[in-house]
């Protein structure tokens, strides 16, 4: 694989979601390189998170362009998108309930690999998210942060080269915001990432450049300091929270 | 990985030695009548668990898996009746039967059909076949030398020694191939549901769109379960037709549709023995219930559905699971035995 820093690995082209005449995400060009770590803020109902499926597949753009590492991904399949090595976290915790933590995190190790290989995998990324009191339980019967952290492993142990995370940190308690920080950054000397944050603090503790969105819109982009002394920024969405 | 799969199968041998010493020991002891009765039973199993590995492994609620296993048990007789001999007559049944549900499935699991419509889909097909093959009573309704027979179906020809068409089975025979057909099938099943192809289906059943993020394409996988279940499903109706002496239309009525359903309810989803168990055990209780005239046998059933639905939703052999691994885990001073490194396999 010869990537470089410089390449430009996720770009979108006049993206447009309309449900009705709702613009959720309007024109929206956006570029990200590799191995950036560019965090998408906004208020509710800004598109951030119509963005984030429109990248992922889970939802068909209105019209406009998704190019994943230069390929035409535009309408793709889920698993299309997830087959090119892009590890995905959505808002709400999709976890497979009924099996164990153990077994969630090895069917992501497998897609991409043989069974022994899969199994150390599995231990490894277990070992690294100090997983290891909760690997037999079921999912299902997990706290909240758990099963965010269950989920985080499933994407991790895929070892993709781009990062697609939505509110990775909601929920969780401030520990493990921290260490999902920290996580984040790790996973960052190897892969591109795209996070979609609420939670200011965490963004602070994470952030290179943030893009924030509003109304459909990219309204700015540049670094979390230049942002909140943005005044247009400041009304939009820090006002009444910085 | 063998080894690991093996460790995860060791209950499925064990009921399935279980099965073989019913298989030898059950014509020593048992009455020509029953061994006959028990054969329609075995068939039955096979169906039970057909749907339980779609169901139960797959996720997929099925309403109309009678449909395959009608289809395999026509597909057999015609077939056996065309060939003059039942060796080609069963491998056309299995892949008749799978080619069909290829084809349905496709448009189903690519459609992205939603659970409620799948159910709705698969019964109305059922039902179809139903009305259809109740209206070719004529003579002019045959395929090569089968006459379709219309509502009083076909006499299907036994089963002969492989490449032997003079040499039929004798009903005692028949027993034997169809306890065979079922621990075979019993063992592919839990195989099976332990590859990465099982786990994957296993994995679907729990999050699809997981499944999907993680770059399954749970299209084929689902497609690829519900194909293997109508073909077992069809050995199933092959292995019927053979117990009965006959297929007719009715095969493939709504009151047969629902009892697949309410087997693997009992027996509980999630396991491959819960299943097959409860359709030896209902096939019992409603021969039982027939030898008299007190209570409506439908009405008996009905009462156990809502019994379970109700205060065993597991259904019993999940249930009797947990009892169990609850009760191990109190029980004082023993070394807890290590589970499977990926916790239970099949049951």
């Amino acid at each position: 694989m010869t990537r470089q820093r410089g390449d430009v690995v996720v770009e979108t082209r006049d993206l447009c979601m309309h449900f009705g005449g709702v613009r959720a995400v309007d024109q929206v060009d956006f570029t990200l390189f590799d191995r950036e770590l560019r965090c998408l803020i906004g208020p509710n109902g800004a598109g951030k998170s119509t963005f984030f499926k429109c990248l992922t597949g889970q939802l068909r753009p209105t019209s406009g362009e998704v190019l994943i590492r230069g390929q035409e991904m535009t309408g793709a399949e889920p698993f299309e998108v997830a087959s090119l090595g892009v590890g995905i976290k959505t808002q709400v915790p999709n976890v497979f309930d009924g099996l164990t933590a153990e077994e969630n995190i090895w069917l992501s190790a497998r897609r991409w690999h043989g069974d022994a290989r899969a199994r150390a995998l599995t231990a490894e990324t277990i070992e690294r998210l100090k997983l290891g009191d909760i690997r037999r339980m079921l999912v299902g019967r997990l706290a909240h942060g758990q099963r965010q952290w269950v989920e985080l492993g499933m994407v991790v142990a895929a070892e993709p080269w781009l990062v697609l995370l939505d509110e990775p940190a909601a929920g969780m308690t401030h520990e493990e915001t921290f260490r999902t920080a920290e996580l984040i950054e790790e996973i960052n000397k190897t892969s591109a990432l795209i996070v979609v944050e609420h939670d200011m603090q965490f963004i602070r503790m994470i952030s290179r450049t943030v893009t924030l969105f509003h109304e459909g819109r990219i309204l700015m982009q540049d670094t979390m300091e230049a942002i909140s002394a943005d005044k247009r920024a400041r009304e939009v969405y820090l006002g009444h929270r910085a | 990985m063998n080894s690991g799969i093996l460790r995860q199968m060791r209950p499925t041998f064990v009921y399935a030695l279980l099965g073989i010493i019913f298989m030898f020991a059950a014509p020593q002891v048992l009455q020509l009548f029953t061994i006959i009765n028990l054969t329609t039973a075995i068939a039955l199993a096979v169906l039970a668990l057909s749907l339980a590995l779609i169901w139960g492994y797959g996720g997929i609620l099925c309403f109309g898996q009678v449909a395959f296993f009608g289809l395999g048990a026509y597909a057999y007789t015609i077939s056996a009746i065309n060939f003059g001999g039942s060796t080609w007559a069963i491998l056309m049944a299995v892949m008749i039967t799978s080619a069909f549900a290829a084809a349905l499935g496709y448009f189903i699991f690519f459609g992205r059909v939603s659970d409620v419509y799948l159910g709705v889909i698969t019964l109305t097909v059922t039902l179809i076949f139903f009305s259809l093959i109740r209206r070719t009573s004529g003579p002019e309704y045959k395929i090569g030398n089968a006459l379709l027979g219309g509502f009083n179906g076909v006499s299907s020809p036994p089963i002969n020694l492989p490449w032997n068409p003079t040499s039929f089975l004798f009903p005692e025979q028949v027993f034997y191939v169809a306890m065979a057909a079922l621990i075979l099938c019993y063992v592919f099943a839990g195989w099976l549901v332990n590859t990465k192809f099982g786990r994957v289906c296993q994995a679907i059943r729990e999050n699809e769109l997981r499944a999907e993020l993680l770059g399954y394409d749970t299209r084929l996988y689902k497609l690829g379960i519900f194909t293997i279940g109508a073909g077992i499903a069809a050995i199933g109706g092959v292995l019927f037709c053979n117990g009965v002496g006959r297929i007719t239309p009715d095969v493939f009525n709504l009151y047969n549709a629902a009892l697949t359903i309410i087997w693997v309810i009992v027996g509980g989803r999630g396991t491959l023995i819960g299943p097959i168990g409860a359709t030896f055990a209902l096939f019992y209780l409603t021969s039982a219930l027939g030898g008299q005239s007190v209570l409506n046998n439908n009405l008996v059933l009905g009462i156990i559905l809502i019994f379970f639905v109700l205060l065993v939703p597991k259904g019993v052999a999940p249930t009797i699971i947990d009892w169990v691994n609850a009760r191990r885990k109190k029980a004082p001073g023993r070394v807890r035995r290590r589970r499977g490194s990926r916790g239970e396999g099949a049951q």
